[in-house]
């Protein structure tokens, strides 16, 4: 349609924490402002009061408090329920990794009421999952570090052997040690295995160059936009801070083969460790847009707003060239507001 | 003169802050819950007295017959067995029975339980690692299915058989990898290593067993439908060569128990509810694997399932009383509540859904709840987001049906009373409160420590 | 026991102290009760009030009196 209809889109989008480890929420609103060709309404979904994204009204239209995914699929279909009552919304897209189970689960709901989304699977998330990775990784033939679940000690000697130095050990759910000697191995084993619980991870070290890539699927099995970057310089917490746009066949048929083998619907980016020998090892996926999403915008491949093309049934043909050279650097901008929005937020959980 | 005044509640601040604070994130347990199966909770606290279990009998057999018709409705030849240790209530497991649930049983008390209870003997399994001689002895001439755990076991087994002249009919609990950790290797033979064949040539060689079975239980509150997938299909690879290989057909595989209920656990990030798979999903699984394994269709073995907390865990309540608030050190408000670990055994494991039994208003406030008891460890939930709570209101717990009942401590405080509601909403009665009667009848005073004088 | 003297209290029941930067948010009653309390009033009186006013045992108001002034001090809302 086009910018005479009178009513604007309203598309929900999550992930307003713009902050030093940021959320993707505010570069998908922007990009979904310069890429889409009508006029929209952006309704903001937050978590904590102090999303920076909340506050700043050119940028969202109306934020509203959803409930954190820990509170279930109800408490969240139910605020959903009442939002989409004062606002008449027609996408969403969630942006973090913890609420795409929920968002996933209600889809269908939501399309009863009118509202699209355009995402994974429930199989497909769980496929591409920490542990679950390797196996994915062998059934399709990427390279993915090897890993092993081990449960006593005595195991980390022959995946010494078989792995090599140094080992990555991780914990059941959080925290990795880089051990390089067999005692330091040990050490790793029962720090971790006491503040988690069993099973330990040990996982494979792969050295290299770290290289990701933002790509949106249509759910056929055909990648519609890859756009491969370069970190040219992190934050502290490993973040990018600045990337480049890079240009190499392999990265884009490693994406291509990617999309054909989970048919990925959606966006999603692959966190790549290009090694000595130039193997390209998959080192994790994320199932969602990253926080540097507003450079696949700025190199010709607008992939936010493709997605909402997508959503709203449009055919959309593959890409075929984007910019080479396009560089992001992010900077942070100290934005000025009132106490009493804050309070409003807080209390009213919209504002 | 009546002068009508208002509703009071007390005074209350909230400091605003960055994270913690979303109260659109636990509405749902915001709910009054004021009738279980159109009983008033007030009425049931009135008259049983606080705490109270409440059992609700619907629940219970809505649960078993969904539970049947997902097995049932993909494979032919299905039995359930009730897991006493659940909950051994006399009218809990006769429902079951009822329904036609045979028993499954892990020691001599439990075993004559079931017989009490009418269970005939050939409808019993009876199950763990501590079976004495003379429950074997009654096991043996009741035909029921001695299910073996270890090597000891089989060859004092093999050994009693001298003195019958009964074969006794067996299965062997089996172990194994089902990429599940950790494994549960310390109950049966192992699958991997050899040992499950070794236990099952020797008792095929011993000539004097009757092996009819194959077990498992491969953990409980499982979430992985997967591991009994694979589960299901080394027992079939066992079955098949027990009958090319040894000639012995086997007749039915018991899956065991294991499969989850709503609740949720503590640490888990997303609740229960949403996460765990139905029964629907497990019986896929099991039935899938069973039925792509290439028996007969004459030659299909019975399915056993032994399932426990899924079918009873979410027909049960604990209802109770506050009995004061505090405020905490750290500024933290606690609320202690009159039951604590140890009639609420689950709340170690559980994050257990509590909801007020009165209306309140749409404040709320981040607690901790406590138990009464004089130990630190008496919390029945670290933190949880309640409306304002006075002494004297009452609160429902959810979802304590499976294992409270048996694992509960009579340690500062009596049992409570436990009663079921049946299908006609009429409260029973089914198992008393204990007394200091009923406490001190086992004990014995020696003379000398019969008076005192202070 | 008086409130501090700047501290910002509004309709909805916000209340905003300018010396230490925290907002908080309170329940019907307990704006109330600030109000009074920024209008000068007493505890005795401010309890006298609500007694007439509210539903509520002497007993029970009297243990909530203590409560909420330990909030008002851990909130650091109230004179030195
Ligand atoms: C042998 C056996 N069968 C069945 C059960 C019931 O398990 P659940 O309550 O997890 O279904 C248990 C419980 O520990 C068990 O040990």
């Amino acid at each position: 349609m086009d910018k005479h209809t009178k009513k604007p889109l309203v598309i929900a989008v999550t992930g307003l924490n713009a902050i030093d480890s940021p959320g993707p929420g505010v570069a998908v609103i922007r990009a979904l402002r310069e890429g889409l060709d009508r006029e929209l309404r952006i309704i903001g979904f937050s978590y904590e009061s102090l999303e920076p994204g909340i506050y700043m009204h050119d940028i969202v239209d109306k934020t509203y408090q959803i409930p954190y995914p820990s509170a279930g699929i109800k408490a969240l279909f139910e605020r959903l329920n009442y939002i989409h009552a004062e606002e008449g919304m027609e996408i969403i897209i969630p942006n973090f990794d913890a609420e795409l189970y929920n968002f996933i689960r209600l889809s269908d709901r939501l399309a009863e009421i009118g509202i699209r989304t355009f995402l994974p699977n429930i199989e497909q998330l769980e496929a591409r999952d920490k542990i679950n990775l390797l196996k994915f990784g062998k059934k399709h033939k990427f390279h993915v570090p090897e890993d092993k679940v081990i449960n006593k000690a005595e195991e980390l000697n022959k995946l010494a052997e078989d792995f090599g130095y140094p080992l990555v050990v991780k914990g059941k759910y959080y925290e990795a040690i880089i051990a390089y000697t067999i005692e330091q191995a040990h050490k790793a084993f029962y720090k971790l295995s006491a503040k988690w619980g069993h099973p330990i991870i040990v996982q494979q070290f792969i050295n290299g160059t770290e290289i990701n890539i933002a790509a949106l699927g249509d759910g056929e099995g055909n990648a519609i936009s890859i756009i491969p970057m370069r970190k040219l310089y992190i934050t502290d917490k490993g973040k990018a801070w600045a990337g480049i746009t890079l240009e190499d066949q392999e990265l884009i048929d490693l994406a291509n083969h990617f999309v054909k083998a989970t048919k990925w619907k959606g966006g999603f980016e692959l966190e790549i460790m290009k090694d000595a020998k130039g193997h390209l090892y998959i080192m994790e996926v994320n199932p969602r847009f990253p926080a540097w999403i507003y450079l696949t915008a700025g190199a010709g491949q607008n992939q936010p707003a493709t997605l909402v093309k997508m959503a709203l049934g449009e055919k959309v043909a593959p890409f075929t060239k984007y910019e080479v050279g396009k560089i992001f650097i992010r900077y942070s901008w100290d934005h000025i507001t009132d106490v009493k929005e804050f309070q409003h937020l807080s209390a009213y959980g919209e504002l | 003169m009546i002068t009508q005044k208002l509703i009071y509640e007390r005074p209350f601040i909230k400091k605003m802050n960055a994270g913690l604070m979303n109260k659109f994130g636990t509405r749902t347990e915001f709910q009054a819950l004021k009738y279980i199966d159109g009983v008033s909770v007030k009425s049931l606290l009135a008259e049983y007295g606080s705490p109270v279990f409440v059992l609700s009998e619907k629940q219970i057999r809505r649960n078993y017959q969904n539970a049947v018709r997902s097995f049932k409705t993909r494979y032919p030849k299905v039995q359930f067995a009730w897991s006493y240790k659940t909950n051994y209530i006399n009218a809990v497991c006769n429902v079951f029975h009822q329904e036609g649930s045979w028993a499954e049983v892990v020691s001599g008390f439990e075993y004559r339980k079931a017989l009490g209870n009418g269970v005939p003997g050939n409808k019993i399994i009876f199950n763990g690692p501590d079976k004495h001689p003379e429950d074997i002895l009654l096991a043996i001439k009741n035909d029921s299915l001695l299910h073996i755990d270890h090597f000891d076991e089989l060859y004092s087994l093999i050994e009693l058989c001298d003195t019958q002249d009964k074969k006794p009919r067996v299965a062997i609990r089996v172990n194994m990898d089902t990429g599940v950790y950790p494994i549960w290797d310390r109950f049966g033979f192992n699958y991997e290593n050899g040992q499950a064949w070794n236990a099952i040539t020797k008792i095929i060689g011993s000539g004097k067993l009757k092996l009819v079975g194959l077990h498992c239980h491969i953990g409980t509150y499982m979430l992985a439908t997967s591991a009994y997938a694979i589960a299901a299909s080394k027992l079939c690879e066992l079955a098949t060569n027990c009958k090319n290989q040894l000639h012995t057909p086997i007749q039915y595989l018991d899956l065991g128990g294991g499969f989850p209920s709503t609740n949720t656990l503590r640490g888990a990030y997303l609740p229960g509810v949403d996460t765990v798979p139905s029964v629907d999903d497990f019986a896929e699984a099991i039935t899938s694997t069973i039925l792509a394994h290439g028996f007969k269709q004459d030659e299909l073995p019975l399915l056993i399932l032994e399932s426990g907390r899924v079918l009873i865990d979410d027909a049960g309540y604990l209802l109770g009383t506050v009995l004061a608030n505090k405020r905490l050190s750290d500024g933290r408000r606690a609320t202690i509540m009159d039951f604590g670990v140890n009639i609420l055994f689950t709340a170690f494991w559980y994050e257990h859904k509590i909801s007020p039994a009165q209306d309140f208003t749409h404040h709320s406030e981040d607690m901790v709840l406590y138990g009464p008891l004089c130990m630190n460890i008496d919390v029945v939930r670290e933190s949880v987001n309640l409306p304002l709570l006075n002494r004297g209101d009452n609160v429902v717990v959810h979802k304590v049906g499976a294992y409270n009942m048996t694992q509960w401590m009579q340690f500062i405080s009596m049992r409570p009373n436990v009663v079921m509601i049946d299908e006609k909403g009429n409260p029973h009665l089914i198992r008393k409160a204990e007394t200091l009667g009923y406490l001190e009848m086992q004990e014995e005073t020696p003379t000398h420590l019969k008076s005192i004088n202070l | 026991m008086k409130l501090k003297k700047n501290i910002a209290t509004s309709e909805n029941g916000f209340i905003f102290n300018p010396a230490t930067g925290d907002s908080f948010s309170s329940n019907p009653i307990a704006a109330e009760i600030l109000q009074m309390m920024k209008d000068g009033k007493s505890s005795s009186q401010i309890k006298a009030e609500l007694l007439d006013k509210y539903h509520v045992e002497e007993l029970q108001l009297e243990r909530d009196w203590d409560d909420w002034m330990s909030q008002l001090k851990d909130a650091n809302l109230l004179e030195q």
